[in-house]
């Protein structure tokens, strides 16, 4: 792929202070996202996946300045934008929107939909008034809405339905670039496959780069150009959907792909799993070196000791595991 | 390590004995204008031995049907009509006292969400003490063992400690082993699993099929599975019934539901669900629509409004459910497939 970076992460950080205790007499420290490094191609589908609480949707709302990063950059147009202020960030939220998991909290139940598609279009002053119900209507027929349904509430809607408006309010901006956290993993199986196929059709259209954020791995393959897997809040793999579906590296890559169950029940009896032991550990305290160490099952002495550096493994193959690089020359 | 793994010991098999028979089950919600049915008249039952699966969307009454054998519905949900025999009896015909003897005791469940089925301020040595005291008349003593001897069962580490604990000291994979734990703490006949895993991670969620699996065999019960995930069971269940709209559309053998799914609903689901041999961005097969709400459902076949095969019987009349192949182990309620067959 011949693309250009659209953005540049940059070791990028995020920790959260919290207290704890019945009067929050303690304090403690959330290491949400450590020292994050990845581009995002123009007009690619770049998809997150792990675990709750690996950092995946953090990722997503720092890089869109909706957390403020603790470190790092965010190189957007030439501009580290994790360092604007909310003024200065101002035109470029237009061109970087995202798309929530619930599409029942994300509409304004007070609002129609065509107020809420129409929101951003007067406030980023691309149509005028007179010029608005039309525009109201293209976006409504882009995501497969009838125009009638400018004028209902959010509570008239289905699920499915309700997700395209969200859509259809992100794109009102006329995006560059969209998160998609969790955009599709509250609907239900026949609904999410009509959701899949708007936003792929969307992104031909439009040119769109999107950010899919995702533990549901049958879509991701489904949908991606590259995956990344993070663990902890740290990316353990980022590949080609191809190399990373077919030729995993990382031992939590591997255990990941082993738990999707596949639709062949033939298949699916006589298939050894390889089922991680224990639960994911507490982002409060972080196992030191590899934070995949306490449930790797070729956890290495260095493992516990050194954290591994973030190499290219293969081309365009990005993996961070020792037992990896030990093979790999200098 | 815990492997999936293909064995199955004997006393686990399907003995062709009826353990649950549901035999026209109606169920109706209250609204504020009138009655709508959410579940009409359905049909189903279980083996002893028997692994089946319920799938269906939100809202097709998978779980409403369970809730309703152990009368656990919310007040203005009620069931109108239809039978359910359990081990000889009619549990609708049980009065409350007789009932409550089946359920948990029996009868074990697993919910969706851990988090709001355990007792947040009981410890869960206690918790899984209480069916054991209630059912069983151990005394607090036994009880306490048991309920450690129930949490290594579920692979819990450090059980004897873990009594101790309060729910929300566990994690979430670890909650669910409790409530597993719990369900089968009086080594019920019967498993009833509402979405056990839909609200955990893939990885936990593996270790939970695998472990219900391993129980199984090693317990020799009955399982119900529901869910909304057709791939999910397909390793885990013997035989399978597809729900669309408070009916079942499909019931079939595991394996032929995958290699011949002939209701278009069960068609449709089938691939909604992306492949590994899919191109990059190949468009998905949806169904357009969807479901009827309760209270708006279609004169004839329900799925009749969203489905490709359509014709005018199916907006008429409603299909039965009826035998396809040999010895109707594989049953479809649909027309247009029941003609196919007969022309075959």
């Amino acid at each position: 792929m011949g693309a250009q970076p659209l953005m540049r992460i940059e070791n990028l950080v995020k920790h959260f202070h919290i207290r704890l205790g019945a009067f929050g007499e303690r304090s403690a420290t959330v290491h949400a996202l450590d020292d994050v490094s990845f581009d995002i191609l123009e007009g690619e589908t770049l998809s997150l996946v792990g675990e709750s609480g690996c950092g995946k949707s953090t990722t997503g709302f720092t890089l869109l300045n909706l957390h403020r990063a603790t470190e790092g950059k965010v190189i957007y147009q030439g501009r580290n934008i994790v360092e604007l202020d909310e003024k200065a960030m101002r035109p470029y939220r237009r061109q970087l929107q995202i798309v929530f998991q619930d599409p029942y909290s994300t509409l304004n139940p007070r609002m129609t939909i065509g107020e809420a598609v129409g929101e951003p279009i007067l406030f980023h002053k691309l149509a005028t008034k007179a010029e608005l119900p039309e525009r109201i209507s293209t976006l409504l027929a882009d995501v497969g809405l009838p125009p009638r349904f400018a004028s209902r509430y959010p509570h008239e809607l289905s699920g499915g339905q309700r997700q395209r408006v969200a859509i259809a309010r992100a794109l009102a901006c006329q995006p560059k670039f969209i998160v998609c956290d969790e955009a599709i993993s509250a609907l239900d199986v026949s609904v999410q496959a009509q959701i899949i196929n708007l936003l792929l059709d969307l992104q031909q259209k439009y040119g769109l780069t999107y950010l899919f954020i995702a533990h549901d791995l049958a879509v991701v393959r489904h949908i991606s150009d590259r995956v990344g897997v993070m663990y902890l809040g740290r990316l353990a793999e980022l590949a080609t959907r191809e190399e990373l579906f077919e030729h995993p590296l990382h031992p939590y890559t591997k255990a990941l792909l082993s738990a999707v169950p596949e639709a062949d029940p033939v298949h699916e009896r006589s298939r050894k799993r390889q089922i991680l032991q224990g639960d994911v550990p507490s982002p409060l305290s972080p196992p030191s070196g590899c934070r995949f160490h306490t449930r790797c099952p070729i956890a290495m002495d260095i493992c516990s000791k050194v954290v591994p550096e973030w190499r290219e493994a293969r081309p365009g193959h990005m993996v961070a595991c020792h037992a990896v690089t030990e093979g790999l020359p200098g | 390590m815990m492997m999936a793994n293909d064995f199955r010991p004997e006393p686990a098999t399907n003995t062709g004995e009826r353990l649950l028979d549901v035999k026209g089950l109606t169920i109706e919600i209250d609204t504020r204008r009138g009655p709508a049915t959410v579940v009409d008249g359905i049909d189903l039952h279980v083996d002893k031995g028997e692994t089946l699966g319920i799938v269906g969307e939100s809202g097709c009454g998978k779980s409403l049907t369970m809730l309703s054998l152990m009368r656990l519905l919310p007040n203005k949900i009620k069931v109108t009509k239809g039978e359910a025999n359990f081990a000889g009896r009619d549990l609708q015909k049980l009065s409350n006292a007789e009932l409550r003897k089946v359920r948990g005791g029996e009868v074990g469940f697993i919910f969706q969400d851990p988090m709001t089925s355990l007792n947040p301020v009981m410890r869960i040595g206690q918790q899984l003490a209480e069916p054991l005291i209630y059912h069983r008349g151990m005394t607090k003593a036994q009880a306490r063992k048991r309920a450690g001897e129930l949490l290594r069962l579920v692979g819990i580490p450090g059980p004897d400690e873990r009594l101790d604990a309060y729910p929300h000291e566990l994690s979430g994979g670890m909650r669910q082993r409790v409530m597993i734990a719990i369900g089968l703490a009086c080594n019920p006949q019967l498993l009833i699993a509402d979405e056990p895993t839909t609200a955990l991670d893939v990885t936990i969620q593996a270790q939970i099929v695998d472990l219900v699996k391993e129980l199984r065999d090693k317990l020799g019960m009955s399982v119900v599975w529901i869910t909304h995930d057709l791939a999910l069971i397909a390793g885990l269940v013997d035989r399978i019934n597809v729900l669309y709209a408070g009916t079942v559309v499909e019931d079939a053998p595991v394996d032929a539901l995958f290699a011949n799914p002939s209701h278009p609903y069960t068609q449709g689901l089938l691939a909604s669900i992306p492949k590994l041999t899919d191109e990059r961005s190949a468009r998905l097969s949806s169904i357009g629509g969807t479901p009827p709400e309760p209270g708006r459902r279609p004169k004839g076949c329900p799925f009749a409004p969203r489905c490709p095969l359509v014709e005018q019987i199916c907006r008429d009349r409603v299909p039965s459910l009826e035998g396809i192949g040999q010895a109707g182990a594989h049953r479809v309620a649909c027309f247009v497939a029941q003609r196919k067959l007969e022309a075959a």
